[in-house]
């Protein structure tokens, strides 16, 4: 099996390590399990030991927590408002939790828990659930304000609302598809060009200067790729922002 | 349930598509058997035999990342962020509370300046007028006693004048006297050499 060496798809295949069963169903500690609490552990253990000094001046680790802290800080009273920043922690949990994941994808031989749509789905939900639960919770049948923008003539008024409908229903889909394909194709590509330079490589002499184009492009995509991995996490804490802010001011936009 | 881990690109193509076929095959390239979900067939991320446990371990994870971040390391940033906000301001305070002792310092300096240097410029015009004063005074009185002398002195000059005028008087009546003696041989009385004294000399 000589193409399993470049199989693309490989890399996403979960395994269980640990096989674990409830009552029939299968909660096996699998990789995918493991990078989500290497995840947690990379990502949180930053933060903690980073900020652990406490510094006036900060050195320049935990000048990098501070400032993703002030980052996320001013993305959500920007696009949510000062009642938003109650879902500050949300946010930020997502964020530095999407990021971290997307980074740690990027290793060679790492798992990347947010190519699997299950992942992104269910961060996804986790974002629609807190909206619709906080703006039913705060505003009642209020709430329903937000499939009604302001200033539509009445004619139109069912057109707008079954297209506003629409759009807050395919809310959780975009989100979690966006991360995940992205992460998904990045992945793939690389993977793909990747292999090119391997296959080619074992073609002798020629073959190993046909393999200096992929690999160029290769190292294109892995810069790319962490452009992507970044971009991925602030575009779903900016649009986790968007979402909140229609839950703190529904029919507000 | 051993399953390959290659798919429909690299397999045959029934043993991407079916559990079957799949089954029991070893992944030959690393020689280490992966187990899969039942839907070995599956696009990967689309295998819904992992979904149950990708949740559980998302929801474990995530859930325990979300505790720690609201409650420690968040709570932790901002308190930093809240102590370096008020250490500034508290700096700036003082710098601005230092600033105004400085200027309060030098307007107090300058004011004793100021007033030392009136104070010197009363002294100094004090001094001036009681030298002017005493000078004055010491030339006065030395004119007066200048004056004094030069009159005492006028008047023995006019003294010794007038004693002198007194003297050329008997001379010029004994010399007359004489005079006329040899020249007529005769006497004259004193009181006509006299008047004739007197009437020349007017």
């Amino acid at each position: 099996m000589a193409g399993d060496k470049v199989d693309p798809v490989h890399q996403f295949v979960v395994n269980k390590i640990v096989p674990i069963e409830i009552g029939g169903i299968d909660f096996s500690f699998t990789n995918a399990s493991l990078f989500m609490v290497a995840t947690l552990a990379v990502a949180a253990g930053f933060l903690y030991f980073t900020t652990s000094t406490r510094s006036l001046v900060p050195g320049r680790l935990q000048s990098v927590s501070e400032l993703s802290y002030e980052f996320i800080a001013s993305m959500l009273r920007e696009g949510a408002g000062s009642h938003g920043m109650k879902f500050f922690p949300m946010v930020f949990s997502l964020f530095m939790f999407i990021l971290t994941a997307n980074m740690l994808g990027m290793v060679p031989y790492f798992f990347t828990i947010t190519s699997q749509i299950i992942v992104t789905f269910a961060l996804a939900i986790f974002v629609i659930g807190t909206v619709l639960v906080y703006g039913f919770y705060k505003h009642g049948l209020g709430f329903l304000n937000v499939f009604v923008p302001s200033g539509v003539p009445g004619i139109l008024l069912p057109l707008v609302i079954s297209i506003e409908i629409i759009s807050f229903l395919s809310r959780p889909i975009s989100l979690s598809v966006r991360l995940f394909a992205n992460m998904l194709a990045g992945h793939i590509t690389l993977k793909v060009f990747a292999g090119f330079v391997a296959s080619l490589g074992t073609l002798g002499a020629l073959g190993i200067g046909g393999a200096v184009l992929p690999l160029i492009m290769t190292v294109a995509l892995t810069g790319l790729e962490f452009l992507v991995a970044f971009l991925q996490a602030y575009v779903f804490a900016v649009l986790t922002c968007m979402y909140l802010n229609d839950a703190v001011h529904p029919g507000g936009h | 349930m051993f399953v390959t881990a290659a798919y429909a690109q690299s397999t045959t193509t029934e043993g991407a598509e079916t559990h079957d076929a799949a089954a029991g095959e070893v992944h030959t390239e690393t020689g280490v058997a992966h187990e899969g979900g039942h839907g070995s067939g599956v696009f990967p991320p689309f295998d819904s035999s992992t979904f149950a446990s990708q949740l559980l371990w998302l929801a474990i994870s995530f859930g325990l990342f979300y505790l720690l971040m609201s409650k420690v390391v968040m709570p932790r940033i901002g308190s930093i962020l809240e102590t370096r906000h008020d250490t500034i301001a508290r700096d700036l305070d003082d710098a601005a509370r230092s600033k105004a002792e400085a200027d309060a310092a030098v307007a107090a300096y300058e004011q004793e300046l100021a007033t030392a240097k009136a104070k010197g410029n009363v002294i100094a015009s004090t001094a001036r007028e009681a030298a002017k004063a005493k000078a004055a005074a010491d030339r006065t009185a030395v004119e007066t006693s200048l004056n004094d002398k030069i009159s005492a002195a006028e008047a023995r000059i006019a003294d010794i004048k007038a004693k002198a005028l007194a003297d050329v008087g008997s001379i010029a009546e004994e010399t007359a006297t004489a005079v006329v003696e040899q020249l007529i041989g005769g006497k004259v009385t004193k009181a006509e050499i006299a008047s004739a004294v007197k009437a020349s000399a007017k």
